[in-house]
């Protein structure tokens, strides 16, 4: 009993020194937003002299745009990313997970294998094909893959969802047929309700893989208009020869919010999503 | 009326499929046999196809250098960053497994640089804290010892991506730490009575029960490692001297910056390849080192 214990201090001790070492930098980024210019060298977590110029100056050192567009911009596609993938993935998981027709096994075998298919080998034809669609500088190089059960994590969403819903008692379904309820009845009748554990996970990745889908979006956004917020700070660090740092920290603070915020009202869901599943991150 | 209920049936299920295939179809299938036409062209986007056969891969096998130089920064950070990141996730995981006070803390805390570590933001705070001015350097001198410019030389530029990729050892670690919840307690308690120490439980009941799910994020980060793009193209650009230039960044340049479209596609070919040989490796090992439970082993 006293060596558990002791070994239990042990571990603490160790987990302790790990987690603030690796917190380390994140901490003393969430300080030097706040520092003077002369601070900006120093490793100290806490501001002698706090200011806020840091995010007011930041806010609109790219001429024209203020970082509340490239915010705007990313949000929207973000959300709209999120919105259309939990609709096509779900749907397309209810037929594999509870629709019979020739061919089911290999289909889903297919989606299995473009899992582990590297983007790289369609992203060259598929930019040529969106191209000749006139669709660069446009948003649509998002939205209509991600409308078709595919984009960013596509193939994998469509596997939690069926992985979810085999999950669920097919009694309900069958009981619900005994009412007259067709398959589309039953999927958003008694599938859909069930499924919300799934879809929090879903959302999730979606958004926050969308929000950092930066070779996404250099690749086919080119006015600054229609930056997102990671172009944004590229833009930034570029435009300056010598690296206004406190600023450029202060901008990508405030783009890791979003993400942040709802990764921390969401966890348990999350971390039990990627536990269950397994899962890049 | 059966055989027409069947029927029914089977056009419903691609109803529900339907828009997966024709994404599937449409935007992986057909890109990608147009990506095998175009690895044996000289398209540029600019001007139409011309058939050269196999040029492209003639030049990038024998004369581009960039592409040596790619091939051995990729590799050396696949070999490099994944195992380092694996281990450093199983340790951990085994640590947190023991059912301490604040667990829940320490995991979110860990978890917490897989969750913004692909981000722009952080590629950009990490090029200011290896910079020359920056965090690294001012604690070191603190303990007396000079700084270097890590991100300038090409002996250590590498070096800052491959910290920052094990530092996001979080996602895996979550993944460990399900695979030894699922582990029974009778096994400890066999090895237990067996006289089993610490070390050799850990060799003998935790390594072999753990071994699926090791080969899952195996397969998982060495795919996923071999596309690294973000981070080397903000951190480092590639730099100095072709050090860090990754695989994803040669064939960004080649594809949307010289717009050499038929280039870029053979490059593509040889990337999955490579992923295709590596993985195919990592099954064929398999066999020696994963351990089934339905083996009856």
């Amino acid at each position: 009993m006293k060596v558990a214990k002791r070994s239990a201090i042990g571990s603490h001790l160790l987990l302790a020194v790990i987690s603030a070492a690796m917190m380390y930098p994140v901490l003393w980024w969430f300080g030097a937003v706040f520092k003077p210019i002369e601070e900006m060298s120093s490793a100290n977590l806490i501001p002698l002299r706090p200011t806020l110029k840091n995010f007011t100056e930041g806010w609109n050192a790219i001429t024209h745009y203020s970082f509340g567009v490239f915010f705007g911009n990313t949000l929207a596609l973000s959300a709209t990313l999120v919105a259309v993938s939990v609709v096509s993935c779900s749907l397309v998981a209810f037929g594999f997970a509870r629709m019979n027709f020739p061919l089911r096994n290999f289909w889903f075998s297919i989606v299995l294998l473009t899992l582990m298919l590297p983007n790289q080998v369609t992203i060259v034809p598929q930019y040529v094909l969106f191209d000749s669609f006139r669709w660069i500088d446009t948003y649509w190089p998002f939205v209509i893959p991600h409308a078709l059960a595919g984009g960013i994590g596509g193939s994998f969403f469509i596997f939690l969802f069926v992985q979810f819903i085999r999950g669920i008692p097919k009694e309900l379904d069958e009981a619900a047929k005994m009412d007259g309820c067709g398959s589309f009845k039953i999927y958003s009748r008694i599938i859909v309700p069930l499924l919300v554990p799934a879809i929090v996970t879903v959302s999730i990745f979606c958004f926050l893989w969308n929000w950092d889908d930066f070779f996404g979006h250099m690749i086919y956004l080119q006015s600054v208009g229609k930056f997102t917020v990671g172009q944004a700070l590229k833009l930034f660090v570029d435009s300056q020869s010598a690296a206004p740092w406190g600023q450029l920290f202060a901008m990508s603070l405030l783009s890791i919010v979003p993400g942040t915020v709802l990764f921390f009202f969401t966890q348990r869901y999350l971390v039990e999503g990627i536990a269950t599943t397994g899962l890049k991150g | 009326m059966r055989r027409r209920n069947k029927h029914d049936l089977s056009m419903a299920g691609y109803l529900y499929i339907a828009p997966w295939l024709a994404g599937f179809l449409l935007l992986t299938v057909w890109p990608m046999m147009q990506s095998v036409y175009f690895s044996f062209t000289n398209y540029s986007l600019l001007e139409p196809a011309q058939w050269i056969g196999l040029r492209n891969y003639r030049q990038i096998f024998t004369e581009d250098t960039s592409f040596v130089h790619s091939l051995k920064a990729t590799t050396l950070f696949v070999f490099l960053s994944v195992p380092l990141k694996l281990a450093t996730a199983l340790l951990i995981a085994i640590v947190l497994n023991r059912k301490l006070k604040g667990m829940h803390f320490y995991r979110t805390v860990i978890y917490f640089p897989s969750l913004i570590g692909a981000s722009v933001a952080v590629a950009i705070l990490w090029n200011n804290v290896f910079g020359v001015h920056g965090l690294v350097n001012q604690l070191l001198s603190y303990l007396h010892i000079e700084g270097k410019n890590w991100i300038g030389m090409p002996e250590t530029a590498l070096g800052t991506l491959i910290v920052l990729a094990v530092w996001q050892f979080g996602s895996s670690m979550v993944i460990f730490l399900a695979g030894l919840k699922q582990i029974p307690g009778e096994f400890y308690e066999a090895a237990a009575v067996d006289g089993a120490g610490k070390l050799r439980t850990f060799f003998q009941v935790t390594l072999p029960l753990l071994s699926p799910i090791i080969l899952f994020n195996l397969v998982l980060q060495t795919i996923g490692s071999f596309q690294m793009f973000t981070q080397a193209f903000i951190i480092t650009k590639g730099g100095p001297v072709e050090s860090t230039y990754m695989y994803a960044l040669l064939l960004f340049d080649k594809a949307f910056a010289h717009f050499q479209m038929g280039y870029a596609s053979a490059l593509a070919w040889i990337l999955l390849a490579i992923i295709a040989a590596v993985t195919a490796l990592i099954f064929a090992t398999a066999k020696a080192w994963v351990h089934y439970e339905t083996d009856g082993r």
